[in-house]
C-alpha cells in the first residue's frame, strides 16, 4: 500500500454527538472538505457506536456527493467504513477518538500528595483521564475514610505512585493494603477485576504484587517518579491507553467493532490504529504544533461538562492538561455561580439585572442544556459566566502545571534573590505566542469579537499573543491523525481548523489613568498609520485581516513591560485575523475592575464598544 | 424537510411501563416471573460487605513490624467480637502486658506483615430494592432483580429533588397558574403527594415537611427557595439523593411558570389515585428526569411495549418556550423555514414559526422549544 495518504476519515464519538471529518489531498496540500455529525448511539435502544459512525459517515459521503456532483462517491461498504489500496475507492485510513460513556475515569494515589501523587495525576491527566481523587499517605484523611472514598468511586482504573526507586517501601504498601481492602469494583461492568497500574518504587514490585494480584487486575510499569528530580511519565501513560482500549473500550456497547475498523498504513502496512480518548488526541496535537512551529501554546475547550486546559510552556515544551470536572456551561453552569459568586458574574455584565432573575436563569440553562439565548441580554450573561468559567479553569491550571516539588535544585544568585522555589508554575504569560479558545460558547459566539474578548478578559494574555478559536472542534481528530501523519494533522490545523482572531498587545502593570500606557505606531494594511499615545485603562481595536500583518513600534509606559523589561520598545509585526489588533492597556497584575457599578458600567460600556463586541443599543 | 427532531417531555393518560429494579451488587431475587407487586413489596436483597476498619497493630503493641506475628491471637477470616482479645505482648514476668482489643463486631480481613496493619471488616449490611411501582413481574435476571411492567399514567418531570416515594394525589392548586399557601397544607396532606400550580413557595414546603408530605409537584420554584431548603447551591444536575422528608417534582422549570395544562388536566383527573414519584434527575450522558407513575387498571394481553421514538416538530406540533421570551408558553408550530436566521442576540438558529395560546405569532429558536405530545 502507498504511503501517500489522498483520503482520510476521522471521526470523534462524543457523548451525545458523533462528529466526522474528511480530509483530502488537493493540489499539493492537506485540506478539511466536508463535515458531517450524528447523535451518538452507545445507550439505549441502539447500544452500539458503529451506528452512530455510520450515520455520521453516511452524511459525510452525502455531502461529498454534493460537493463534487459525483454519485458514484462511497466511503461504507459491507457495513464499515470502506479502507481500500485501489486509487479513487473508498478512504486511505480511518482514525477514531471517544469520550462517549464518560470518557476514562481514573483514581491515582500516590505516598506524599505534592509529589509522587502530583505527577501520577499528571500522567493521568495527560492520557486524557478525569481525575476522580486523589489519595495519598498523607492527605490528611484517616485511613478509613480512603477506603471508603476508594469503595464509593467506581473508576475505570487506578495509577498507583509512590516511593523514589530504591526508597522506603512501606507507604506504598499500606496504600496497596487500603485498596485492597476497599476493593474497588470496575465502573462499567461487573464481569471483570478493575485494571491496576503501578508505576512506583521498583524495589515494592513484589510486595505490590503479593497484596493485590488476587484482587485486582495488576499491572506493573516503570516508575513514574524514579528519583524525586525527574518524571518518567511515558511508560504509564502507554499502560493507561493500553488499559482503555482492552478494558473501557471494550466494555463499551459497540466499540468491539469500532476498534477493528479504525486502520491506516504505517511503514508501508495497513495497521490498526488505536481508538484515543478525546483529551488525550487535543493534547497530542497541541503538543505537534508547539514543536513544529517552536511556539508556546495555552488551549481552552470550555464544554457543558467541564473544561480542559492545556498547554505547551518553557523551551523544553513542557506540556499540561487539567480538567476543571465541575466548570461549564450548561451542566455544569450552576456550578461556576457557586464557584464565582453572582458579584464577580455580575461585574462583567453592563446593566442591571435582579439576583433572582439571574439565578433561575442559569438553573434553566443546566435542565435544559441545549438552549441558546435568543435575547441579546441573555447572550451577554452567558458570556459573563463563561468569562468566571475560564478564569477558574485557568487558575487551576495555573496551579498544577508546576516545575517538580521536592527536587533538589542548585540555585543561581538571581533565583535566590527572587524566592523562587521548586513547584513554581511554568505557564508564563508574557512568553506564550498563542491561545486558542473552543468550545461551543467561544465558537458559536455570533460575534468572533467576543471570542477574543472571553479570552483576553479571561486569560489577561501579557505582551503580545495571538488568539484563535477552534472553528468546529477538530483538534481531537486531528490529534490522533497526528499519530499516523504528523503533516496531514498539521496542514489541516493551520488552514482549516484555526480561525486567527488576531493579536493581543497588553502592557503589564499599574499606573494612574491619566499616564501613558503603550505608544503605538502601527502600519496597517490598508496603508494606514495608526500612531498613538494610548492611557491606561483603555482598548483600541485596529483593522487588520486574516493572513495580513502590520508592522508596529510599540513601547510600554514607564514602569510597565510589554515583553522585553519595563519601558522597553518592541519593533515586531503583528498578526491579523478575523478581528484584528487589540491594543489593550487595562493593565495586568493586577487587572482591576472598579467594585461600584457607577465606575464599572461606564468603563465596560467603553471596553465593549471600542471591541465592537456588541450591537450599540445594549451599550448605550 | 417539514419536520424536526426535538426534545420533549412525555405526559400522557396512558403509557406500558417497563422498570428496571437492580441489586447494586448480586444477591437474591424475592420475587419470581408473574407475580403481581405492590409498589411497597420487596422485590430482591442482597449484603454489602460491612465497612472496614485499619487498625495499626504494631503502633498499638510498640514493637517492631516484623514481631507482630508472634503476639497475635487472631489470624485472617476468624469471625470477632467486640472486646476479643487480638494480640498480647508477654509483658515481664507476666506483668505489664499490653493488650488489644477488637474495637468492633466482625471478621478479620487481612494481617498484614510489611506494615503491622490489620484490617477489621464490619458486619455485612442489608440492602433491599422495593418494586416502586405496582405492576406485574415480566422477567427475572438471576441473583440481580426483576423487571416490573404495568400501564399507567405517566408524567415527566424537568427537575427534582428526593428519591422515590409513593402516595395518594392531592390537587391542592385550583389552577395550573395558582399559587397556594402555606395554610391549604394541613394534616390532611400527610403522606400525600400534593400538587400546586406554578410555584411552591419555602413556607408551603415547609408545611409540608411538618405534616409529612410525601412529594410535591409543581410548575416551578424559585432557586433561591430551593438553596434555603438544602442548605446550599445545586453545583452539577445530579440530583435524587437529597434527604429533606420529601420528594419535589418540578414540572416546568424555575421560577413561576404556569404548569402546562395537559399535566395540570391529567392530575386533576386523577385525584385521590396512587401515584409513584422520585425526583432523580441527570442532565448528560444517560439523561434521567423525574416522574410520576400513577398506575391504572390493566390486562395483562395489553402489556406491549411502545417502540422508542424521537418526537418530530411538524406543522402543528404543540410545542412549549424553553427559554426567555416566553418562556412556558404553550403553542402550535406553524412554520418551519430551513433557512438559518438571526435572531435579537445575533446568533444565527435554524427557527420555527409558531401561535401561541394568546394568539400571538412569533418565531423562536427551534433549540428553545420542547414538543408536547397530544
Amino acid at each position: 500500500m502507498s504511503q501517500k495518504l489522498n483520503k482520510i476519515i476521522a471521526t470523534d464519538c462524543g457523548s451525545t454527538t458523533t462528529k466526522s471529518i474528511l480530509i483530502e489531498y488537493i493540489d499539493g496540500e492537506y485540506r478539511q472538505t466536508v463535515r458531517g455529525e450524528a447523535p451518538t448511539t452507545v445507550e439505549k435502544p441502539l447500544n452500539d457506536v458503529t451506528r452512530g459512525v455510520i450515520n455520521a459517515v453516511t452524511e459525510l459521503v452525502e455531502l461529498a456527493r454534493l460537493k463534487y456532483n459525483d454519485d458514484s462517491i462511497q466511503f461504507i461498504k459491507d457495513g464499515t467504513v470502506w479502507i481500500s489500496e485501489k486509487e479513487g475507492e473508498g478512504v486511505d485510513a480511518y482514525v477514531s477518538t471517544s469520550s462517549a460513556g464518560g470518557g476514562l475515569q481514573m483514581m491515582v494515589t500516590g505516598v506524599v500528595a505534592k509529589m509522587t501523587g502530583e505527577s501520577a495525576e499528571r500522567a493521568a491527566l495527560g492520557a486524557g483521564a478525569i481525575v476522580m481523587d486523589l489519595i495519598a499517605s498523607n492527605d490528611k484523611r484517616a485511613n478509613y475514610e480512603k477506603i471508603e472514598r476508594i469503595r464509593q468511586l467506581r473508576p475505570d482504573m487506578i495509577l498507583m505512585a509512590g516511593g523514589v526507586d530504591g526508597g522506603t517501601t512501606k507507604h506504598v504498601a499500606e496504600m496497596a493494603e487500603l485498596v485492597g481492602a476497599a476493593d474497588p469494583k470496575p465502573r462499567l461492568g461487573s464481569s471483570y477485576k478493575l485494571p491496576i497500574i503501578y508505576a512506583g518504587n521498583t524495589s515494592a514490585r513484589d510486595i505490590i504484587n503479593d497484596i493485590l494480584k488476587e484482587k485486582t487486575d495488576l499491572i506493573i510499569t516503570d516508575n513514574l517518579r524514579p528519583k524525586l528530580e525527574s518524571e518518567n511519565l511515558g511508560p504509564a501513560r502507554d499502560k493507561i491507553h493500553d488499559l482503555f482500549m482492552e478494558h473501557v473500550m471494550a466494555q463499551a456497547p459497540g466499540y468491539n467493532k469500532l476498534m477493528g475498523w479504525v486502520k491506516g498504513p504505517k511503514d508501508g502496512k495497513l495497521v490498526n490504529i488505536p481508538i484515543m480518548p478525546t483529551p488525550a488526541a487535543v493534547g497530542n496535537i497541541m503538543q505537534t504544533i508547539a514543536k513544529v512551529n517552536d511556539i508556546e501554546v495555552l488551549g481552552v475547550d470550555i464544554g457543558g461538562a467541564t473544561t480542559d486546559v492545556f498547554s505547551v510552556f518553557t523551551k523544553d515544551k513542557v506540556f499540561n492538561r487539567t480538567v476543571s470536572a465541575n466548570l461549564g456551561m450548561s451542566y455544569s453552569i450552576s456550578n461556576v455561580l457557586a464557584t464565582a459568586g453572582l458579584e464577580n458574574i455580575l461585574r462583567w455584565v453592563p446593566f442591571d439585572i435582579d439576583e433572582s432573575g439571574l439565578r433561575n436563569m442559569i438553573k434553566n440553562k443546566m435542565i435544559r442544556p441545549t438552549t441558546i439565548p435568543q435575547q441579546l441580554e441573555e447572550l451577554v450573561l452567558e458570556q459573563a459566566i463563561a468569562k468566571e468559567a475560564l478564569k477558574y479553569a485557568f487558575i487551576q491550571h495555573k496551579e498544577f502545571a508546576v516545575g517538580l516539588k521536592g527536587a533538589q535544585k542548585q540555585r543561581e544568585i538571581s533565583e535566590a534573590f527572587s524566592q523562587s522555589t521548586s513547584g513554581a508554575t511554568v505557564v508564563n504569560m508574557m512568553t506564550l505566542n498563542l491561545l486558542v479558545g473552543s468550545g461551543g460558547v467561544m465558537s458559536h459566539a455570533p460575534r468572533r469579537n467576543q471570542s477574543a474578548m472571553m479570552l483576553i478578559d479571561s486569560f489577561q494574555p501579557e505582551g503580545i499573543t495571538r488568539l484563535a478559536v477552534d472553528s468546529i472542534f477538530m483538534m481531537p481528530q486531528l490529534g490522533v491523525l497526528a499519530e499516523i501523519d504528523e503533516k496531514a494533522a498539521t496542514e489541516v490545523f493551520d488552514k482549516d481548523c484555526l480561525i486567527y482572531l488576531g493579536t493581543c498587545v497588553a502592557s503589564v502593570g499599574k499606573m494612574k489613568p491619566d499616564k501613558v500606557a503603550l505608544s503605538a505606531k502601527i502600519e496597517l494594511p490598508n496603508g494606514e498609520v495608526f500612531e498613538e499615545n494610548i492611557k491606561f485603562g483603555e482598548i483600541r481595536l485596529l483593522p487588520c485581516g486574516v493572513g495580513e500583518t502590520a508592522k508596529a513600534t510599540l513601547k510600554p509606559g514607564r514602569g510597565l513591560d510589554i515583553g522585553e523589561g519595563k519601558g522597553q520598545e518592541i519593533q515586531t509585526e503583528l498578526h491579523g485575523g478575523v478581528t484584528g489588533i487589540i491594543l489593550d492597556t487595562r493593565g495586568r497584575r493586577p487587572f482591576v475592575l472598579p467594585v461600584d457599578a457607577s465606575e464599572r458600567v461606564p468603563l465596560l460600556k467603553k471596553w465593549m464598544k471600542e471591541l465592537k463586541a456588541y450591537p450599540e443599543e445594549i451599550l448605550k | 424537510m417539514a419536520q424536526a427532531y426535538s426534545p420533549g417531555l412525555t405526559v400522557t393518560d396512558s403509557i406500558v411501563l417497563k422498570k428496571d429494579r437492580i441489586l447494586p451488587l448480586k444477591g437474591k431475587v424475592l420475587v419470581k416471573k408473574g407475580d403481581k407487586v405492590k409498589a411497597e413489596d420487596f422485590v430482591a436483597e442482597t449484603l454489602l460487605p460491612g465497612n472496614v476498619v485499619p487498625f495499626n497493630l504494631a503502633n498499638k503493641l510498640g514493637v517492631p513490624v516484623d514481631i507482630v506475628n508472634e503476639y497475635l491471637r487472631i489470624k485472617a477470616g476468624d469471625q470477632l467480637k467486640k472486646g476479643d482479645v487480638i494480640a498480647e505482648t508477654k509483658g515481664f514476668l507476666g506483668l505489664f502486658k499490653t493488650t488489644i482489643k477488637s474495637p468492633l463486631d466482625g471478621e478479620v480481613e487481612n494481617i498484614s506483615s510489611v506494615t503491622g496493619q490489620l484490617l477489621l471488616r464490619e458486619p455485612r449490611i442489608p440492602v433491599q430494592v422495593k418494586a416502586f411501582i405496582d405492576g406485574v413481574v415480566v422477567d427475572v435476571v438471576e441473583n440481580e432483580g426483576v423487571i416490573i411492567e404495568n400501564k399507567s399514567a405517566y408524567i415527566q418531570g424537568i427537575f427534582g429533588i428526593g428519591g422515590e416515594t409513593t402516595g395518594e394525589i392531592k390537587v391542592l392548586a385550583a389552577s395550573g397558574e395558582d399559587i397556594i399557601d402555606a395554610k391549604s397544607v394541613d394534616d390532611s396532606c400527610k403522606g400525600k403527594v400534593i400538587v400546586c400550580g406554578s410555584m411552591i413557595p419555602y413556607d408551603v414546603v415547609k408545611k409540608a415537611q411538618k405534616v409529612g408530605v410525601a412529594g410535591i409537584i409543581s410548575g416551578g420554584i424559585d432557586d433561591r427557595d430551593l438553596k434555603k431548603l438544602l442548605g446550599y447551591d445545586i453545583g452539577v444536575a445530579i440530583t435524587g439523593h437529597e434527604n429533606i422528608g420529601l420528594t419535589i417534582v418540578v414540572t416546568e422549570g424555575f421560577g413561576k411558570i404556569k404548569m402546562a395544562k395537559k399535566t395540570y388536566e391529567l392530575l386533576k383527573t386523577f385525584n385521590g389515585h396512587k401515584a409513584s414519584i422520585h425526583g432523580f434527575t441527570q442532565i448528560r450522558a444517560g439523561v434521567m428526569r423525574p416522574e410520576i407513575i400513577i398506575p391504572i387498571k390493566f390486562k395483562e394481553e395489553e402489556l406491549t411495549e411502545p417502540e422508542a421514538r424521537m418526537s418530530t416538530l411538524e406543522i402543528g406540533t404543540t410545542i412549549r418556550v424553553i427559554r426567555q421570551p416566553n418562556f412556558g408558553l404553550i403553542g402550535k408550530v406553524t412554520g418551519l423555514p430551513e433557512k438559518l436566521t438571526s435572531v435579537e442576540s445575533e446568533t444565527m438558529v435554524r427557527i420555527l414559526e409558531a401561535e401561541l395560546e394568546n394568539g400571538e405569532k412569533l418565531t423562536i429558536p427551534r433549540a428553545n422549544v420542547e414538543v408536547i405530545e397530544d
